[in-house]
């Protein structure tokens, strides 16, 4: 098909055919940000905690703070691990989307010059790291020896499991294991890395995705925790374990009060913890379904009217031996034209829009990858928008051309 | 002249049913995603205590080590209890209160009750006269109350109205964290959105349900939450009064600029003095701001609602592009209609203000669908889990911004269009006829 003649035409028609460009260049650069958002939200929903959420539930006390915690944690575990169907239960600092425990910087010398990132410190006794399940998938399990007793916070000194994600970060390229790093006068040493466990606040924290897997696991004694507790059992029986460890935690230890909020199946903490995400995942997804649906009608709209303008034209060319098909194509080429024009414009402003959101929201940048395939459905959109008054034009009999003149 | 340019407006949406829905259905679109996500902006966005917020200061001081100090960083956001304290003792401003969030088991007396816990507030006599909490019964405790680490409490209504079925419950006693407190007050639903008292926890949530003295918190080792930032050694409790920690808001009320100044003065000349003595290692560095200065400086209005709001202007302005081609076609189809005005004698002005007044009658319509869209998004909004989600509702100051909006953006996307009609020249169209 030659394109001269379309272009000449369109030369013709420079208002209408900016507006249809700049439609299209405007809906190309919100799409490409918003699919952006979508699946940036999409894969924070979709991190790995690094435990079987299905089958763990979280029980938490409060204002117990003045007990005495071997003998609550005594009485606690006790109560929780004579629950028909459940398969262990420990003592916890936090759970992943629970309330956190602990965010404290890090720092990779023992002056505190070298700043490491902010990461997650979880506490747990022996009881924690057999009910959670947690393995190291490199270096070495904990042993009995390394669970000591923490009378503030945590041990002074300790060997500790942190995630691949966190060992990546201080150290790239090379292996964590027996790396030193400290806390103000805290210090650690790795003894094995953790291939996912997420903190408690994945993605809210202050690195943000970055950071959502960035824990640091620091065994100590059942007796330095108070409070917060994890059971385990069948996935088809958690329901009823939970309601159970409720009632059971209350008549163990009325001293304290439960937490009803936080006192619930990890799946159920998880899927609170993400509702505000999934509401702004729909939000995303309307306005960018009523975005193309309006662009899709306004280019109708501008087509019809240059059907009705051109009619005569049109029985012109069929009168000449145009056949029906010759009409289709040419304004379905007409469309790609301007689609094409709209969407090397939109890339430009999708990429100026993606540094803007850059620099205040604090998003990585746009992979390029987005943009072929906003310019595809973007394309896609035209082509099916264009057709209807296309094939009105096609379907005008030539002697239009002689009547309306 | 308007009324009759009007009626041809609402003869031309008669002859193109379908053209005209289009254009009312995209600018109320653009509308009601554009006033939806602009109102939750402007509710988040506004000013908790507008009577007196020029007038609250929040204090920041920079006790940390000399270790990892960077030239030009902005002090911690809370203070050591230490420094709170002592501010405190001094009383340079009108009124000053330190303060610390925290939670209390509360035993009621009905047996039918179980224990539940509260949100509470640890906090200084000034609190009450300072952020105007307003009372139903009783008020606030004295200064000799915090000295005297009484066992005073102020609660809310709904905990009043929980424990004691609404009644005056001043003078009555409520058991805390198992000790035993007097109420002296129940404030009258009072709460401030966004916090600002207090930005660590919950940041549009509603306000604490018991309120008692600092003092007394700590005599009871009460349970307190919140961010804490410790450097050094803390020893064996981080919230012991020489603990190096941070984790006190405290704020002052100044009546005036110049009482500002002296007390941003004070401020220094307690930092150097606290240096001298050695408890410092930086060189003074204080801030002093007031309500909507820390609410800016905090970023209290959450980064999804700022991105929505843009993409909610993002999506008014696709609809608005579309409906300036949608118009443009309009008001051209019409060529012949407008060479036969021009001819008989209409001024080109005279078609430019007909072509507006169509364009500014869509927008009205699209603005009246608008506002029920918004009206819809705002109660999906309130829908949604957020703490500031139940916020969300029209006041009549959006109501009018949204018809202006939905007006002004349809005569600018009726500007081109208009233009262009009025440059029909009455010749080409005669003759075309």
């Amino acid at each position: 098909m030659d394109i001269k003649p379309i272009l000449s035409a369109l030369g013709r028609h420079r208002v209408a055919a900016l507006l249809i460009t700049l439609e299209i260049a405007l809906a190309c650069a919100v799409l490409c940000n918003a699919f952006f958002l979508i699946s940036g939200r999409m894969g924070l929903m979709r991190i790995d905690s690094g435990v079987d959420e299905r089958s763990l539930a979280a029980v938490a006390l409060n204002g117990c703070d003045g007990c005495n915690a071997a003998d609550v944690n005594g009485r606690a575990l006790a109560a929780l691990r004579a629950i028909p169907g459940v398969r262990g239960a420990g003592v916890v600092n936090a759970l992943p989307f629970g309330q956190r425990a602990g965010d404290a910087g890090v720092t990779l010398d023992r002056d505190g010059k070298h700043f490491g990132g902010v990461p997650h410190f979880y506490a747990f006794g022996p009881s924690a790291v057999e009910t959670l399940g947690l393995r190291p998938a490199q270096g070495r399990g904990f042993v009995p020896g390394d669970f000591q007793r923490a009378d503030n916070f945590l041990p002074a000194d300790a060997q500790v499991w942190i995630t691949r994600a966190f060992a990546d970060h201080l150290w790239p390229g090379e292996s964590a294991l027996g790396r030193e790093f400290w806390m103000g006068d805290y210090h650690f040493r790795v003894a094995g890395v953790l291939a996912h466990f997420a903190r408690p606040n994945p993605g809210r924290s202050e690195d943000g995705l970055a950071s959502a897997e960035w824990s640091v696991v620091v065994p100590v004694s059942d007796d330095s925790l108070l409070g917060s507790y994890v059971v385990r059992a069948d996935p088809a029986d958690l329901p009823n374990v939970a309601d159970a460890a409720r009632k059971a935690m209350a008549k163990a230890v009325p001293e304290a009060v439960l937490d009803q909020a936080q006192s619930r199946p990890l799946s159920d903490l998880r899927r609170e913890y993400f509702q505000r995400d999934r509401a702004m995942l729909w939000l995303l997804v309307s306005v960018i379904g009523a975005m193309l649906l309006v662009t899709a009608l306004g280019i109708v709209g501008l087509a019809s009217f240059w059907v009705a303008q051109r009619t005569k034209q049109i029985g012109i060319r069929r009168a000449l031996g145009a056949t029906r098909g010759d009409i289709l194509r040419y304004y379905q080429t007409e469309n790609f034209l301007l689609a094409t024009a709209g969407i090397v414009l939109g890339m430009l402003l999708a990429y100026g829009g993606n540094l803007l959101l850059m620099k205040h929201f604090e998003l990585a940048r746009l992979p390029l990858a987005y943009l072929p395939a906003g310019a595809v459905l973007l394309w896609l959109l035209g082509q099916l928008a264009v057709l209807g008054p296309a094939m009105r034009a096609a379907a005008i009999p030539p002697v239009v051309a002689t009547r309306s003149a | 002249m308007f009324a009759y340019y009007f009626n041809l407006a609402l003869r031309s949406f008669k002859r193109n049913k379908a053209l005209t829905a289009l254009m009312v259905l995209a600018i109320a679109l653009g509308i009601g995603a554009c006033m939806t996500t602009l109102t939750v902006f402007h509710v988040l966005s506004g000013d908790p205590i507008p009577q007196k917020s020029d007038k609250l200061y929040f204090v920041q001081l920079d006790p940390r080590t000399r270790q990892g100090m960077q030239p030009g960083e902005e002090p911690e956001d809370q203070v050591t209890r230490f420094d709170a304290e002592t501010l405190l003792r001094e009383k340079r401003a009108d009124r000053q209160a330190m303060m610390t969030g925290g939670g209390v088991s509360v035993t009621p007396q009905r047996k039918e009750l179980a224990p539940f816990t509260a949100s509470a507030r640890y906090t200084s006599a000034d609190f009450f006269p300072m952020f105007e909490t307003g009372f139903l019964y009783g008020g606030g405790w004295s200064a000799k109350e915090d000295g005297n680490r009484a066992r005073v409490a102020v609660i809310s209504k709904s905990l009043n109205d929980k424990l004691f079925g609404g009644a005056n419950s001043v003078g009555r006693q409520v058991r805390l964290d198992q000790a035993d407190f007097t109420v002296v007050g129940v404030t009258d639903g009072w709460k401030m959105n966004p916090r600002f008292y207090d930005l660590n926890s919950d940041r549009y949530g509603g306000a604490e349900e018991v309120l008692l003295p600092f003092s007394t918190s700590r005599d009871l080792e009460m349970s307190r939450n919140g961010s804490m930032n410790c450097w050094g050694n803390t020893g064996a409790d981080a919230t012991d009064l020489n603990a190096p920690c941070v984790w006190i808001q405290y704020w002052a009320e100044l009546g005036t600029p110049a009482k500002a100044a002296a007390y941003r003065d004070y401020l220094a000349s307690y930092s150097e003095q606290q240096r001298k003595a050695g408890r410092y290692e930086r060189p003074a560095n204080a801030r002093l701001r007031n309500v909507m200065d820390w609410l800016d400086y905090q970023r209290v209005v959450p980064g999804d609602v700022i991105l929505q709001m843009w993409l909610g202007f993002g999506f008014l302005l696709v609809c608005l592009v579309n409906t300036v081609g949608l118009l443009l076609a309009k008001f051209l189809r019409r060529s012949g209609e407008i060479g036969v005005r021009r001819a008989l004698g209409a001024s080109r002005r005279a078609i430019f203000v007909q072509c507006l007044v169509e364009a500014g009658t869509i927008g009205m319509a699209g603005g009246i669908i608008g506002l029920g869209l918004s009206l819809l998004g705002l109660w999906l909004v309130r829908q949604q889990p957020s703490s500031y989600a139940k916020l969300a509702h029209l006041d009549p100051g959006m109501l009018l911004v949204t018809f202006a909006l939905a007006i002004v953006a349809s005569l600018l996307a009726g500007l081109l269009p208009a233009w262009r009609a009025m440059q029909v020249t009455p010749a080409v169209q005669l003759k075309t006829q």
